[in-house]
């Protein structure tokens, strides 16, 4: 019998659909491949394999009564920051120990109703702070990809490292993930798999463990661009409980994919040349290009001016909300409590202990710049640069340009414990220079799997779309994904 | 602008994070680090521009003032660390 997991998300579910085999046989490949795997990957934090096989089981009914969802019966993983009732939900951090929510978010509320199955929680980085997954209080994950003929170990990216891998290893259909300044999109890049980020307002943030509310945004990783069309359709729309949920009807994502580029213009920024970058990201970009206008879009040079202003920007925005937002972790409510001699330092001593350093860097940082005196500075200035950022995207808009191409990342995945990136915090947020102008402007981007450096690890490309237009994201992805023609399956070393 | 020792002990107690004397240093030198890197924005001209307040242009919801949900403090309180009697159990506030 072929090996269920091997199936694309979309060929595994109307497989089911056409009883060809059951939702419980691909529910226990992927438990039995998890087992086998996640010792070396540590790409799950909890697996819930009984819950799976009751899910789909339930699933097999349905189908046999002939009823049935989008998703009936596919085994999916599920990023750690979702709420899952009654199950592990720790956003990997320390401080959430034990935590196991009352209440389901609504996107994975959203993929169950679909007839999605849930195989376990994935790691990241602790509260999605981090490009490398190796912030998570579980650990690092460890990247299914390696270098040619080597055998070192290689960051998956973050923060949804747990669900790149997973994806990249066949060790779910397809996984949620999230993206608050690049940690769907980077994380795709690094292991060869899709990932697209909506437009702000597009899936709901409800039940998701809060980072930056202005950039957080839930979306898919998968192996494909179709099935990460079939994935977002299910997981977004609007949902009264999320005040910035965008009042919008979801179009049919995946009835754009072979949409084509006939007739479109794609912008390419000379703001994302920047110096220092290797060659063969640089050569991907102009193939990427070539790809394109090979089958009939037009290519536009366009200028976003405020391009490097934007990383900085984000590094006072996201962690003066994240100080906000982490408040809400004190020993009182849930997870971990270390006692004190009054309340004071009851807080004071849980979060020392709770949060790990990365996270306590940018609660610090956000609290400073929000700190009476600095507000103006910092906050303010920031929001305003904000400003400017989104007017250079819809300045280019406006002048014709349907969808921006750019690498997804300055480099291919880097090894664990780099000592370089880990002498300065800065140089490890340079990961998401071309990925978080996007979240900075509220857009849709997304990350496609176009080629492999010398080492042959997988290299991204990443297109940027109008608000709401990811449709276009989907159609132009899939230009890039067939013209690329290579097979961005990792050999199994595990 | 940048931190010194001192102001680290300071935003430590405000984030409420028990910063130990040993780790001062470090968290000094990241921080300025961070803060050295978001220093260029100083150079961009923001004059006459509005600081965002939302991504995409659109108003605030508003619903009836209405009760919608609650009625199941056992269910809000089950992750607490110590509770009692459905309430959040803490050290003593007020003398």
């Amino acid at each position: 019998m072929t090996d269920l997991t091997r199936l694309s998300l979309k060929d595994l579910r109307d497989g089911i659909a056409r009883k060809d085999f059951t939702s419980l046989e691909a529910t226990d490949a992927y438990v039995g491949a998890i087992e086998a795997a996640n010792d070396k990957l540590n790409a799950y934090v909890a697996v819930t394999a009984d819950q799976a096989r009751a899910m789909a089981k339930a699933s097999d009914e349905r189908i046999a009564k002939g009823e049935g969802g989008a998703l009936e019966g596919v085994p999916l993983g599920i990023k750690d920051l979702f709420a899952t009732k009654g199950v592990h939900t720790q956003a990997a951090s320390h401080i959430l120990d034990g935590f196991k929510p009352e209440y389901e978010s609504t996107v994975t509320a959203n993929l169950w109703g679909d007839g999605a199955v849930m195989l376990g929680k994935l790691n990241m980085d602790e509260f999605a702070m981090g490009s490398s997954n190796e912030t998570s209080y579980y650990g690092p994950v460890v990247n299914p990809w390696r270098g040619a003929g080597g055998n070192k170990d290689l960051v998956p990216g973050g923060s949804s490292g747990g669900s790149a891998a997973a994806v990249s290893a066949w060790l779910c259909a397809g996984a949620t993930a999230t993206d608050t300044g690049g940690s769907i999109r980077q994380p795709a890049a690094f292991t060869g798999t899709v990932g697209i980020k909506p437009t702000y307002g597009r899936c709901s943030r409800w039940g998701i463990v809060a980072f930056a509310s202005s950039l957080d945004q839930a979306g898919p990783i998968a192996r494909t661009v179709e099935d990460s069309a079939i994935l977002l359709q299910s997981m977004a729309g609007f949902d009264p409980k999320d005040s910035t949920s965008a009042e919008l009807a979801v179009p049919d994502f995946a009835a754009a994919v072979e949409r084509g580029v006939k007739g479109l213009t794609i912008g390419v920024p000379k703001e994302y040349r920047m110096d220092g970058m290797p060659e063969e990201i640089e050569t991907l970009w102009h193939q990427g290009l070539e790809w394109l206008k090979a089958e009939g879009a037009t290519v536009k040079d366009i200028s976003l001016p405020h391009t490097k202003y934007a990383l900085p920007a984000y590094y006072i925005v996201a962690p003066a909300e994240a100080s906000s937002n982490l408040a809400r972790y004190d020993g009182v409510k849930y997870g971990l409590r270390v006692s004190g001699k009054d309340i004071t330092d009851l807080y004071e001593l849980t979060r020392a202990e709770g949060f790990g350093r990365e996270v306590k860097r940018r609660v610090m940082i956000g609290t400073y710049v929000l700190s009476a005196g600095y507000y103006d500075a910092y906050y303010v200035r920031a929001q305003k640069v904000r400003t400017l950022i989104k007017k250079d995207f819809e300045d280019a808009f406006a002048g014709g340009v349907d969808a921006i191409l750019t690498p997804a990342t300055p480099s291919a995945a880097f090894g664990i414990a780099d000592q370089d990136l880990h002498a300065d915090p800065v140089k490890m947020y340079l990961n998401d220079i071309f990925t978080v102008t996007v979240n900075m402007a509220g857009l849709p981007g997304i990350a496609v799997p176009a080629g492999k450096d010398g080492q042959g690890l997988p290299l991204g490309l990443q297109l940027i779309g109008k608000p709401f237009d990811e449709e276009t994201l989907f159609a132009a992805g899939r230009v890039i994904e067939k013209s690329a023609g290579q097979d961005f399956t990792p050999e199994k070393w595990w | 602008m940048s931190v010194d020792a001192d102001t680290v002990r300071r935003i430590g107690h405000l984030a409420r994070i028990r910063i130990s004397d040993d780790e001062v240093a470090a968290y000094e030198g990241e921080l300025n680090a961070i803060l050295g890197f978001v220093e260029q924005l100083s150079e961009v001209d923001v004059s006459g521009v509005e600081p965002m307040t939302s991504v995409t242009p659109m108003v605030l919801r508003r619903r009836a003032d209405g009760v919608t949900d609650g009625g199941y403090p056992e269910k809000v309180v089950a992750n607490a660390p110590l509770s009692e009697d459905n309430f959040f159990m803490v050290p003593k506030v007020v003398e």
